[in-house]
Formats: structure tokens, C-alpha cells, sequence
């Protein structure tokens, strides 16, 4: 990859000096210029962000703010006629793909971390999520005291025990910690009293809760345990695409369009099933909006 | 591809004081006590079934070929559902209380995967008693045994020597099988596996690893089962020895 890429760098600068009317390209953007096609990788199951409607097309807050980037990505390289090619990736194998470039830009609900960092690239943050607890209203569980003793489920690939044990500043607290394979599994685990406490994004659970049989019987209480920015996904050290993509999103974040996409799909009915998530912007959201930041969570 | 290689992290400490070749550690130990128990469970309920449905009792012979066809046909992972999330709703209330929350996870896996695995044993065994000659149980008749006295003196000495080959795939699967228990909350190897990829994002490292576990789990597996066939070889009596034919 970097060989070749090195390679079209050396050839382009050989062009660029019998055209020296053709900007100088690198990376993603040559890449898309070359072959005439982006390709965004998305998800299949992460509403609102990114997910597949019924007819099995991707659609998503993520979606519709990805579509503005490729929009100016466009622009910028006088291609209106440019391919948008779509690709479902999933949480283990979206690195590899946008490493191996299979996907261009992945937008989604992926987490911008200072671990994926040294893989990835991030866009400035477009929503930040707080973990927090879904629990049965009649379970009596309403702050992390309340836990004690209780088996607390998480999905694979989060330690709700350590994000607790952060919290407790002190206090002893011992959970039973219990693992789901998946977010449906894990709430199924609260549902059916097998736990006391789903911990998880809050947006997540939000969905989950909107989507149940009885959506009046959780709530989702607790402090933050932690928040962490969501991003647009793009290959590590890619200024130029970067610079696109963060400029495309901020401008949106400033103009106010941002915010009625946000209404869009956290405060109205949303496709496939006509569920209204509820989700008013959390203060750490306004936050991100008025100062744009690309800072991954520890 | 400009991936990252970092073989290093494997001892990076984890948020939970650990380091990241301790929960590989814990995640082997898990799969390997999970499989070993559930291969006990399949092996003696498999050659119980195997034997019923090889007795003239019709009824017997029913209910071991019912069983087989419920657990034969069902996928794992469903059934691993069924014990874990099903069952606990359909038993009496404080029953279902106690299978939730006092239960260890591991024997609801041990139970699902020895269940599951027992209905291919079962399968396998009965295969090996039919292929014997029907003057063996005859011959042991005349000699005054009796009905069981037969399958344990002539007749199942015979038949597991000529199925230890399938029982050896058998109890190579029960390992890669076992990994499908992470679904219901088991913390083994393939759980620390999708654990690590999360935290790390090192996923060509990590599956490198645990893939070399998994081999050397069913290889070592493999290698202790043929050295009991070796040694339990009896010269001339048995068709299909290694090497030979």
C-alpha cells in the first residue's frame, strides 16, 4: 500500500511537472480521483447513526452527514459524476477494511479513541454518547450505589466493572459482571431478570428501549460513567480527506444545519418502524457542536 | 496495507490491573474446562443412547433415535438460547429465580454443549455396534451372558476401538464448538478474543493467537486420542488401523 502509493506520489509529480496546472493529490483523495468511486462504509444495525432500512438501504444521521462530505469531496475534485459504492462493515472488521481500503470513509457509530488511533484517522466528533445504566423501573435500581451485589450486564468489548470502580471515588462496590454478545441480548438480559443493570451508550439504549415490547418499564438513571465522541472513520495520517471532512461537518455544526439533522433523527419518528427516539441534545453534544473537536477519549 | 504491527501489547497492562496474555490465560482455561466437561457429558449420555438404540427394546430404540433427531437438528447456538434464555421462562417461577441468577453460566454451556455433542456420539456408537457381526451378541448369549453383559464384555469393547477415529473428530469439535458459548456469558477464549480486538483494535495480532490456541487445543486433543488408539489396538481384530489398508 504505501509502496504503491509512494509510486502514484512519484509518477504524479512527474505528470505535475508536464501539467503543472493539476493540483498535487495524495491518499484517499487520489485514490478516489483514480477510480472514479468513493466507497463509505457503514452499519447495518446502529440506529440512528447508520443502519438499513426496509429496503435495505443504509440510512442514518452518520449517513446524511457523510453525504455532505462526499458532496464536498465532489467539489473539490470536480467530479460531480463521482460513484458513491456502499459497504456494510461491522465493529471488528471496520479497521481492517478502511486499512486495506475497502472503505474510504466509515460512518457509523465508531468511537474515536486514542487506542484507534494509532490505526485510524477521525473526523471532528458529531455526537457524543454517555454510558450510562437502562434498568426495570421496578428493580429499585437508581444510581450506581444501587448495584451492589447485582450481576450488571455489558456487551462484549466494554468493562462496565471498570468504568464503575472509576466512579465509586472510594466506596466499595462489587458487581457480578455479565456479558451479552450483543446489545439485543444484553437488554434481553435485563428484561428477563438476569440482571440488574445494562450498562451502554446512552443512545443505544435508547433505542432499545423505544424498540421493546413495553417501553414504559425501563429508564435509563445514573450518572455519565464516561463520554466518548463519535467520528467519521478515515485512514491515519490522510490530511487532505481530513481536512475536507472536518471542514464539511464544522460548517454544518456552525450554520444551525447540523442541529436539524440531529431533530431529524433523535426527535422525530424514523424509519423502519416509526419509533421517536426522544433523545433531546445532551449538554455534552451542544458542547461538541460549538467547538468542534477531532480529541479521541483515553 | 499500513496496518499498525505492535506484538508488544500483549503485555500492556489492562484497565483491570491485568495484562492482555493473562486474559488470553483466563479465556484457554475457560475453553478448556468447558469442552473437557461437556465432552464427559456427551460421552457417557452419547453411548448410553448409542447402546439403547442398538437394544431389540422398540421403545428404547425410540426414544434414543428421538433424541438424536431433536439435538441433531437444531443449530448449537440455538440451542445454547433455548437452555439459557427459554427454559428459566417455562420452569415454575422461583425454579426459573434460581436458574437466573444463582446458576453458574458455565453448567447451562456445559449442559447445551454436552446435549448437542452427545446426539453425534450417540450416532457414532450405534454405527459401531451395528457393524459387528450379529453372531458376536449371539455367541456371547450362548455362553450364558447376558443382554448387557454382552455390550460390556464383547460388543462395546469392540465398537469404540472401531469408532475412536469419528470420536476423535468428535472430541476435536467439542473444542471449536465450545466457542459459541460466549453467547451465553462464558468468558473464554473466543470472548477475550472479540475483548481484545475492542480495546486494542490489534485485530491481526490477536487473531493470530488465538488461532494457534485453537489448533494446538484440538491438535494436542487429537494427539492423546491417537496415542490411546495405538495402545489399545488389539493386533487383527480391527479393520482400519493407521497406516495400513
Amino acid at each position: 500500500m504505501r509502496k504503491s502509493l509512494t509510486a502514484l506520489a512519484l509518477c504524479l509529480s512527474v505528470a505535475g511537472l508536464a501539467a503543472p496546472a493539476h493540483a498535487q493529490l495524495t491518499g484517499t483523495l487520489q485514490k478516489i480521483k483514480d477510480s472514479g468511486a468513493i466507497t463509505i462504509g457503514h452499519r447495518e444495525s446502529s440506529v440512528p447513526f447508520s443502519y438499513l432500512d426496509a429496503n435495505q438501504k443504509p440510512i442514518g444521521y452518520a449517513m446524511d452527514l457523510c453525504a455532505k462530505a462526499v458532496d464536498a469531496i465532489k467539489a473539490e475534485l470536480k467530479l460531480p459524476s463521482l460513484q458513491v459504492n456502499y459497504q456494510a462493515v461491522t465493529s471488528q472488521n471496520r479497521i481492517p477494511l478502511m486499512q486495506n481500503g475497502t472503505i474510504d470513509l466509515e460512518c457509523g457509530s465508531t468511537t474515536n479513541s486514542v487506542a484507534r488511533q494509532q490505526q485510524v484517522g477521525f473526523s471532528v466528533a458529531y455526537f457524543v454518547t454517555s454510558v450510562r445504566m437502562a434498568v426495570r423501573k421496578d428493580s429499585g435500581v437508581k444510581d450506581i450505589g444501587d448495584l451492589n451485589g447485582k450481576p450488571v450486564v455489558t456487551t462484549t468489548g466494554t468493562t462496565s466493572d471498570q468504568l464503575i470502580k472509576m466512579n465509586e471515588k472510594g466506596k466499595t462496590i462489587d458487581v457480578r459482571n455479565i456479558y451479552g454478545k450483543d446489545h439485543a441480548d444484553s437488554f434481553l438480559m435485563v428484561e428477563s431478570a438476569r440482571a440488574a443493570a445494562f450498562v451502554m451508550d446512552d443512545i443505544l439504549l435508547a433505542g432499545l428501549i423505544a424498540s421493546s415490547k413495553n417501553p414504559a418499564n425501563f429508564e435509563i438513571v445514573g450518572p455519565s460513567l464516561r463520554d466518548e465522541p463519535y467520528a467519521v472513520m478515515m485512514r491515519k495520517d490522510d490530511a487532505p480527506i481530513k481536512a475536507i471532512v472536518d471542514k464539511t461537518l464544522t460548517g454544518l455544526m456552525k450554520s444551525g444545519e447540523a442541529e436539524k439533522l440531529y431533530a431529524k433523527w433523535f426527535m422525530n419518528p424514523i424509519p423502519p418502524r416509526n419509533v421517536n427516539l426522544n433523545f433531546p441534545m445532551s449538554a455534552a453534544v451542544k458542547a461538541a457542536f460549538q467547538n468542534p473537536t477531532d480529541k479521541g477519549v483515553e | 496495507m499500513n496496518y499498525h504491527w505492535d506484538w508488544m501489547f500483549f503485555f500492556q497492562e489492562t484497565d483491570d490491573g491485568l495484562k492482555y496474555y493473562d486474559w488470553i490465560l483466563s479465556g484457554l482455561g475457560w475453553t478448556t474446562f468447558v469442552s473437557l466437561a461437556a465432552l464427559a457429558v456427551a460421552l457417557i449420555l452419547g453411548s448410553v443412547l448409542g447402546v439403547m438404540r442398538t437394544t431389540p427394546n422398540r421403545g428404547l430404540v425410540g426414544l434414543g433415535d428421538a433424541y438424536v433427531d431433536l439435538f441433531r437438528n437444531i443449530p448449537l447456538i440455538v440451542q445454547l438460547f433455548m437452555w439459557f434464555f427459554v427454559v428459566p421462562e417455562l420452569v415454575p417461577e422461583n425454579i426459573g429465580i434460581w436458574m437466573k441468577q444463582d446458576l453458574p453460566y458455565f453448567v447451562t454451556a456445559i449442559v447445551g454443549l454436552g446435549l448437542y455433542t452427545a446426539a453425534r456420539i450417540a450416532e457414532q456408537v450405534k454405527a459401531g455396534i451395528n457393524s459387528l457381526s450379529r453372531g458376536q451378541r449371539n455367541a456371547g448369549l450362548a455362553l450364558g451372558f447376558t443382554e448387557w453383559q454382552t455390550y460390556r464384555y464383547v460388543r462395546l469393547p469392540m465398537a469404540y476401538r472401531i469408532v475412536l477415529p469419528a470420536l476423535t473428530s468428535e472430541a476435536m469439535n467439542i473444542f471449536k464448538n465450545s466457542a459459541v458459548t460466549y453467547a451465553v456469558g462464558i468468558l473464554e477464549l473466543y470472548f477475550q478474543y472479540k475483548q481484545i480486538i475492542e480495546k486494542t483494535s490489534q485485530v491481526l495480532e490477536i487473531t493470530i493467537v488465538v488461532t494457534l490456541c485453537y489448533f494446538t487445543l484440538a491438535f494436542v486433543m487429537n494427539r492423546i486420542l491417537a496415542f490411546v488408539e495405538a495402545r489399545t489396538r488389539v493386533p487383527g481384530l480391527i479393520v482400519g488401523t493407521k497406516g495400513s489398508k
